[in-house]
């Protein structure tokens, strides 16, 4: 007898800042006005998503010394664009990134425990930790890490912002005004940390919030951040969007969860995925090839090549064939803010090679290759194709859905809404309305117990 | 009904179930959503329907206490709160024209991301953001970050200003300047995109003109901050700074920061002289501060004896008779609207309310003193519609600021001789 129908868990990635995103194209809209945000997180709810997710980056992106000017550049704050969004949607998670290294527990714990209170329990924070003095100079304390203390802190971080969320047990509100009597308690969120990244105590000031504390989110691919999730995570946000990556990171990350007491289903892989939708296969092929030269301009493919090369290149014609010499090695980069570039930086010689091979295999020139590396296009097709491929590489768990990132703004998931979302609801593997209200409902996940209850899934639990 | 030729600026201030400990337990009362989106909502759409400029809502980074020394034990008030600048972008895309203006305390908090948080809170607002910045003195507040010491302080019993210990008085002027320091960097990185630098010029790939972005280079003694912004000139270029002072000290923040400074007078005669303190920082700070409001906390009734009943029945829960920074005013609407206008003459362009009781106190606000107000021709009659006039600062009578960074302002900087202009007005 075959195991049921696996549900299909699909959310929505607010087109970001690298050069996926098409600008250019006429029905590209702001990337700034509310009105673009509403507008995509209104067509996710239409369209029964699980959660909306923002990216973030908190310093502007620079090659050759100068801000990088050819992709999409600006965004808002991530926090105040999500308790915007819990006004004009009623069911979709919020789902925002957050670096760990340039703020503090008490300050995140608190806009997080705010926005779930002001959303009614939809907020979800992707932890990211960043090591680079470059960002750090827009900071109070800069924002170098050693390298062995970048998971260190940021497995801290989180389980110090738990401490702040478990530190109200969520009955302290009395309110009773006969009696006189607003807290039960004059210890309500007291809490005391210790260590040698935060040295921290006192009395939390926001009471537990409707899901006891945001959703967790990963993004990390090594094993450390592999392990990171599989303690204190909810969802990951993986890159392994294809049947056989995807089959091996799930495998691998599940099976990690048992080490940390955990199950299974207590953790959701999610990889970032576009999609390039057409009336036939034939059509979307054709579309994607069209959206691909978009996605790489004749500058953009520039940048590329000086990045992997890491040097100025201002003569180069990116029609012609590659650099014949080879790339510079050093730690100090052309591309600054990027973190894609530390791919290259890893062996530029050698990945170099593997380019100019590339060329000489198709007769590309260097533009051609860059379109062809860096190609990001998970789903291709009709709808029909589209709808069915998603619902295979679940059902073999290959992931437990995807976080979709249309290359146009806003209206680019538009046209997956309207397509692809019926044929998966036809199918039965993806809900034809919201079934809770907050987003742990629409995961799947259990609800958190009281702090400290005997099976209550801690984030930040204790690493083995 | 013509446009009041010289009009009166209104704001109120909302925190928890009103400025009174014991609010929460009046029968309109409704402590229990106190942490609900639906609360915040209708309390600023109630400020909205009586045509108010702006709300404020208090915040800070530790419970409240009613020691303003140390955290006290109190479970008999309104403790815990929700993220200022959150329940301003919660309630930004429910209403249209009200100005929203969080607290954001500047101690122990990053200003990178409060200039994106309040930049983004103009642009969900359509142009209607404002911050209140203010300074964390407890040393309670400060060991919920551990970044760094604040001993802790005395407050001799019936004393209403803090310890007049050097070693404190410096602490405090240190946490003021560094507030200071902090707007500077807001304001800088508010203007470090020029507003014509988004170009998507396709033929070149270039989706912005990089030369109209500008390092902001800031470096004090509490932190540098290299910039740009992450996000983009807000809709009113400049969203509008306020602070509250009650001294020396603090004045100097406000002309050296603020567009709306908030003071406390306890009477006519001391609002011409507290005017009068904030002009000589002005002098100083080279700037002037477009707006001076006076706080006031407000009991309101149809007569005079219901609100002074009101009061003391208040009083009498919470076990003492309310005392606050600000002058306390107990009577009705028109003779509040009296006061108003006498007080006005000091210098005052404005006021801010602090309800005692919510959502009873606002109401009287937006739908008795509004009407007292506008039939002396002394308030708007509607909200402008629509552009420029609708925003924050088109309310209160303000220009869209030239950038810092402009072609226009290094004309100006050049023609003055000197590097750094003024703040633009």
């Amino acid at each position: 007898m075959s195991k049921p129908a696996k549900q299909i868990h699909l959310a929505a990635h607010f087109p970001g800042v690298n050069n996926t995103t098409v600008w250019s194209d006429p029905a590209a809209g702001s990337h700034i006005e509310f009105d673009s945000f509403r507008h995509f997180a209104q067509t996710a709810e239409r369209g029964k998503f699980d959660f909306l997710f923002l990216a973030e980056g908190l310093r502007l992106r620079e090659q050759n010394g100068q801000i990088y000017d050819l992709d999409v550049v600006g965004r808002p704050d991530t926090f105040t664009v999500l308790a915007a969004l819990a006004a004009v949607t009623e069911h979709l998670g919020l789902t925002g990134t957050i670096n760990s290294t340039f703020n503090e527990p008490y300050e995140v714990a608190r806009q997080f425990a705010s926005l779930d209170h002001l959303s009614g329990g939809r907020a979800a924070w992707n932890v990211v930790t960043s090591w680079d003095a470059f960002t750090g100079e827009n900071f109070r304390r800069g924002g170098f890490l050693a390298q062995g203390d970048r998971y260190e802190r940021a497995r801290t971080f989180l389980r110090t912002a738990t401490e702040l969320w478990d530190s109200w047990q969520g009955d302290e509100v009395l309110a009773d005004a006969a009696r006189g009597q607003f807290l039960s308690t004059p210890k309500a969120g007291a809490f005391a940390h210790h260590d040698r990244f935060f040295d921290i105590e006192g009395q939390f000031n926001v009471p537990r919030s409707p899901q006891g504390r945001p959703v967790i989110f990963q993004a990390g691919d090594s094993d450390e951040g592999r392990d990171f999730a599989a303690a204190s995570a909810d969802a990951i946000f993986s890159r392994h969007s294809t049947l056989s990556d995807g089959q091996a990171f799930y495998k691998d990350v599940k099976g990690r969860l048992g080490r940390f007491g955990r199950t299974h289903d207590q953790l959701l892989i999610l990889p970032a995925a576009t999609f390039v939708l057409g009336d036939t296969d034939a059509e979307a092929a054709d579309l994607a090839r069209q959206v691909r030269r978009a996605q790489v301009s004749p500058q953009t493919a520039l940048r590329f090549i000086e990045q992997l090369w890491n040097r100025e290149l201002p003569d180069f014609d990116v029609d012609g064939p590659l650099p014949a010499f080879d790339p510079v090695v050093s730690d100090n980069l052309v591309s600054k803010g990027r973190a894609s570039v530390r791919q290259f930086a890893k062996d530029p010689v050698a990945l170099a090679g593997e380019w100019r091979e590339r060329a000489q295999a198709g007769h590309l020139s260097a533009r051609e290759v860059v379109i062809e590396v860096t190609g990001r296009q998970s789903f291709i097709g009709s709808p029909q194709t589209i709808a069915r491929t998603i619902n295979d590489l679940v059902q073999a768990d290959a992931a437990d859905g995807y976080i979709l990132v249309p290359h146009i703004t806003p209206g680019g998931l538009d046209p997956f809404v309207d397509r692809v979302v019926p044929l998966l609801q036809e199918l039965g593997t993806f809900r034809a309305d919201y079934t809770g209200t907050t987003l742990r409902d629409h995961l799947g996940l259990v609800p958190l117990g009281r702090p400290g209850a005997t099976g209550a899934t801690g984030a930040g639990g204790s690493l083995a | 009904m013509a446009a009041p030729t010289n009009p009166l600026h209104l704001a109120v201030a909302l925190d928890g179930a009103g400025w009174h400990p014991a609010a929460w337990r009046e029968p309109d009362a409704e402590p229990g959503r106190l942490f609900t989106p639906g609360y915040w909502t209708g309390l600023v759409a109630r400020a909205e329907r009586g045509l108010l400029d702006f709300v404020t809502i208090e915040d800070g980074l530790d419970l409240q206490s009613d020691d303003r020394a140390v955290r006290d034990q109190r479970t008999d008030r309104v403790r815990g709160r929700l993220d200022a600048v959150l329940i301003a972008a919660r309630v930004a895309p429910v209403t249209r024209h009200i100005g929203l203006v969080p607290t954001a305390i500047t101690t122990h908090t990053e200003p990178f991301h409060l200039s994106k948080a309040i930049a983004t809170l103009d642009y969900v607002s359509g142009g209607r953001a404002g911050v209140r910045v203010q300074i964390a003195g407890r040393a309670d507040t400060a060991a919920h970050f551990g970044r760094r010491e604040i001993p802790p302080r005395r407050v001799e019993p019936g004393m209403r200003r803090l310890s007049a210990e050097p070693d404190m008085q410096r602490l405090a002027a240190d946490h003021f300047d560094e507030a200071a320091d902090y707007v500077e960097v807001l304001r800088r990185l508010w203007d470090s995109w020029e507003d014509d630098a988004e170009i998507r010029d396709v033929a070149t790939g270039r989706f912005i003109d990089r030369d109209k972005l500008h390092y902001i280079e800031f470096e004090g003694r509490w932190f540098a901050v290299q910039g740009p912004s992450i996000t983009p000139r807000p809709p009113q270029g400049q969203p509008v700074v306020a602070a509250l002072g009650h001294a020396e000290v603090p004045y100097r923040l406000i002309a050296r920061a603020a567009d709306v400074g908030f003071v406390t007078p306890r009477d006519r005669a001391h609002a011409a002289q507290i005017v009068a303190e904030v002009r000589g920082e002005e002098a100083a700070a080279k700037r002037t501060v477009a707006h001076l409001f006076a706080d006031v906390v407000v009991f309101l009734d149809d007569n005079a004896g219901a609100a002074r009943a009101r009061r003391q029945r208040l009083d009498e829960r919470a076990g003492a008779a309310y005392a606050s920074d600000a002058h306390i005013f107990t009577g009705t609407p028109a003779e509040l609207a009296d006061l108003l206008l006498d007080w006005r003459e000091a210098g005052l362009t404005g006021f801010r309310l602090r309800p005692a009781t919510l959502p009873h106190d606002l109401a009287q606000v937006t739908m008795r003193l509004v009407p007292q107000l506008q039939r002396r021709g002394a308030f708007r009659a509607a909200y402008p519609e629509a552009g420029w006039p609708a925003s924050l600062r088109g309310l209160l009578g303000l220009s869209r600021p030239a950038n810092r960074y402009g072609p226009e302002a290094q004309e100006h900087s050049l023609a003055a001789g000197h590097g750094r202009k003024r703040s633009p007005r």
